[in-house]
């Protein structure tokens, strides 16, 4: 196993969670506004899919976006500041937790309402046909995004005019409090592709590797055939579906069931089996050091200006 | 000078954008092969080809959405709606998307991009197919909103829309894309935001834009024939608003009279009532007056359409009721 791609692996998940805990501490001092969806659990899925692109390519996602964002090479000050509605944020202050925005890193948003980010993707892919780019896109999105027109508009756009473009169903078995089972009758939630038609596959969302290999063939098929695929990820939150949400609507042993499995704390294991406990504390430190530091860069940044309100509406 | 209809000027308007700027495309249903539901894009699709110029399947969320994400990537759509009416379909699209990226990326984005199509209602279409969405996008900030009226507005004020780097929806007209007008074969462009008094006078503003232009000038005639001097206001932009030629007429004339097609209840005529009376309250000789289409969605018996909308008779009454105590 390559050790350097072990570890890089283990960082880029690590990084989240402990952005993703501060953000939460930091929320409930009450210095964070607004809906704050975390990410926790889910960190597999970002950062396998990172794991596989290039610069040139576009992630664009919903609500639950700290974590694409920084997988995607986000800063975490950049980050941790908007959370804190500072000017520093990556949106200036002006997005918050839902609208995380790096389009130096092609980190394309953040979108708050469910579905309506799918035809957008289908849209940077379009432009990349377009401008005869290879560049590809991967778009995430929620199981309680299956159900909406947009979804299906996307979908179509997509597999009509064969746009490169790889859609990512973060199946974490909940929207909001409503369980899947209430909303969509299949198990397999990659078969909503069949009727485009276009390319599926299904991939167990906590194991890192598995996460890589699958859409290192989607996004295969998105440079080189320009085609799109459907991809379902079976994931987590650990935490409820925001901050406000106490997640009563599960039982303990579920969440339990899944944490056994929790794919930074296997990844962990495995360092020390493969004889990198070294490499894993040095990076637990870096860690720690580059959140806290996140930290205090977004405490110590100033607030947009009351003159400012209405900047940033027109061009 | 020569005369052309409006679907001409608009299809003037976008084939010399595309021939300017490759990143310049139009996609809507019917656009191509058809040459546009109402026939506004009329070769276009031979000349372009089907990169440029793309027939899409029944779905505006779906394509306003694809349009808008190939704006983020530096492309500059154009997208018809064959009728504003099925711009609702995508208006989560137009509104919470294209209105908001800007502001909520702290300036990152910039999104050119047009959307265009006939607003309002035409003959007898009935209440689904006639309606008039003007006071609902200029609602919103972050987009301009351009109403024009004649086919030289038209023309200059779409090819501003597409060299615009903001998202812009432009009000057309089914009624009137046969209405012909003078268009110079050179090249010009007409800002956005700027109003045109398209007939001076005295005594009272007629304030309007899109095709009740017309209907206004009709009003006009016939109060100039009773003595009176009616001076038109030709908004042709609704955001941003041209608040200074407005407000200049308004307080050389000191009486005003907005005649549109919207519902009067939170109407883009009611706000102009407001920023009238706010700004120059001591200007006004009389309260200003508002016709608006009735509170009833459009039904389709000829009898009944007729008096929902504003008509000749509506405006008259409303003018001269405006007009008290002139002399
Ligand atoms: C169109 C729309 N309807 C309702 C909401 C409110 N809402 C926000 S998140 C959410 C649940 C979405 O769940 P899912 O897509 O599975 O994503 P997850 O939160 O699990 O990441 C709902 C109903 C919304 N944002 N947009």
């Amino acid at each position: 196993m390559d050790q350097d791609l072990v570890a890089d692996l283990y960082r880029q998940m690590l990084r989240i969670r402990r952005f993703e805990e501060e953000a939460a501490r930091l929320y409930t001092e009450r210095k964070i506004g607004g809906f704050l969806h975390l990410y926790i659990g889910e960190e597999a899925v970002a950062v396998g899919t990172a794991s596989v692109l290039e610069e040139r390519d576009y992630v664009i996602t919903a609500y639950r976006c700290h974590g694409h964002y920084l997988a995607r090479g986000g800063s975490a000050r950049h980050g941790m500041a908007e959370l804190l509605g500072k000017e520093t944020g990556c949106s200036r202050g002006r997005g918050g937790s839902m609208h995380f925005y790096d389009l130096e890193h092609n980190f394309m948003g953040g979108w708050g309402i469910v579905g309506a980010h799918v035809p957008l993707a289908a849209g940077l892919a379009f432009a990349q046909n377009y401008k005869e780019t290879d560049s590809v896109v991967v778009c995430f999105l929620g199981d309680g995004a299956i159900n909406i027109g947009p979804f299906h508009e996307g979908l179509t756009l997509a597999a009509l005019w064969k746009l490169p473009v790889v859609y990512v169903i973060e199946n974490n078995f909940f929207a909001m409090g409503t369980p899947l089972q209430k909303t969509a009758p299949t198990e397999d939630l990659s078969i909503r592709a069949l009727g485009y038609p276009m390319a599926r596959d299904s991939v167990d969302g906590h194991d890192v590797f598995a996460v890589r290999s699958t859409m290192h063939t989607a996004i295969r098929r998105a440079r080189e055939k320009r085609l799109p695929t459907l991809v379902e990820a079976k994931t987590y939150r650990y935490r409820g579906h925001s901050m406000a949400d106490p997640a009563k609507y599960r039982t303990k042993e579920e969440l339990e069931e899944w944490k056994k499995r929790d794919p930074i704390l296997t990844l962990g294991e495995k360092m020390i089996s493969l004889g990198m406990k070294e490499t894993k504390e040095k990076i637990d430190q870096e860690i720690e050091t580059e959140i806290a530091d996140a930290v205090e860069f977004a405490e110590s940044s100033p607030m947009p200006d009351p003159s400012t309100a209405t900047d940033y509406v027109y061009v | 000078m020569r005369e052309i209809p409006i679907r001409d000027a608009l299809r003037e308007a976008m084939s010399e954008e595309m021939e300017r700027d490759p990143n310049v495309f139009l996609l809507g249903e019917e656009v191509g092969a058809y040459n546009g539901a109402y026939k506004c894009s009329r070769g276009m699709l031979d000349k372009f080809g089907p990169k440029r110029v793309i027939d899409t399947p029944i779905c505006e969320n779906g394509f306003a959405g694809l349009a808008i994400g190939a704006a983020m990537a530096g492309l500059r759509p154009i997208v018809e709606f064959m009728t504003f009416n099925f711009s609702l379909i995508a208006i989560d699209q137009i509104i919470n998307t294209a209105a908001k990226a800007r502001l909520m990326s702290g300036g990152a984005f910039t999104l050119p991009i047009v959307f265009r199509g006939a607003g309002g209602a035409a003959y007898q279409l009935a209440a689904q197919h006639a309606n008039s969405f003007d006071s609902f996008y200029a609602y919103t900030p972050g987009l301009k909103v351009i109403a024009p009226a004649t086919p030289y507005d038209m023309k200059g004020l779409l090819k501003s829309a597409i060299r615009d780097d903001n998202p812009v929806v432009f009000f057309e007209s089914e009624l009137t894309y046969s209405l012909k007008g003078p268009v110079p074969e050179e090249e010009y462009t007409i800002p956005i935001g700027a109003a045109e008094i398209k007939r001076e006078g005295s005594d009272i503003s007629l304030i309007t834009w899109s095709k009740n232009l017309f209907l206004t000038q009709q009003v006009a005639d016939d109060l100039a024939a009773e003595g009176v001097s009616p001076e038109i206001v030709d908004l042709r932009t609704l955001r941003p608003l041209d608040k200074e030629t407005l407000l200049s007429s308004v307080a050389k004339t000191h009486r005003a009279l907005v005649i549109q097609e919207q519902h009067e209840v939170a109407s883009y005529g009611a706000y102009l009532a407001h920023v009238i009376q706010s700004e120059i309250m001591d200007e006004l000789d009389a309260p200003v007056g508002l016709v608006s289409s009735l509170e009833a969605p459009m039904p389709y018996a000829k009898s009944i359409e007729r008096i929902v909308l504003p008509s000749k008779e509506r405006c008259l009454e409303a003018a001269w009721k405006t007009l008290e105590g002139w002399r």
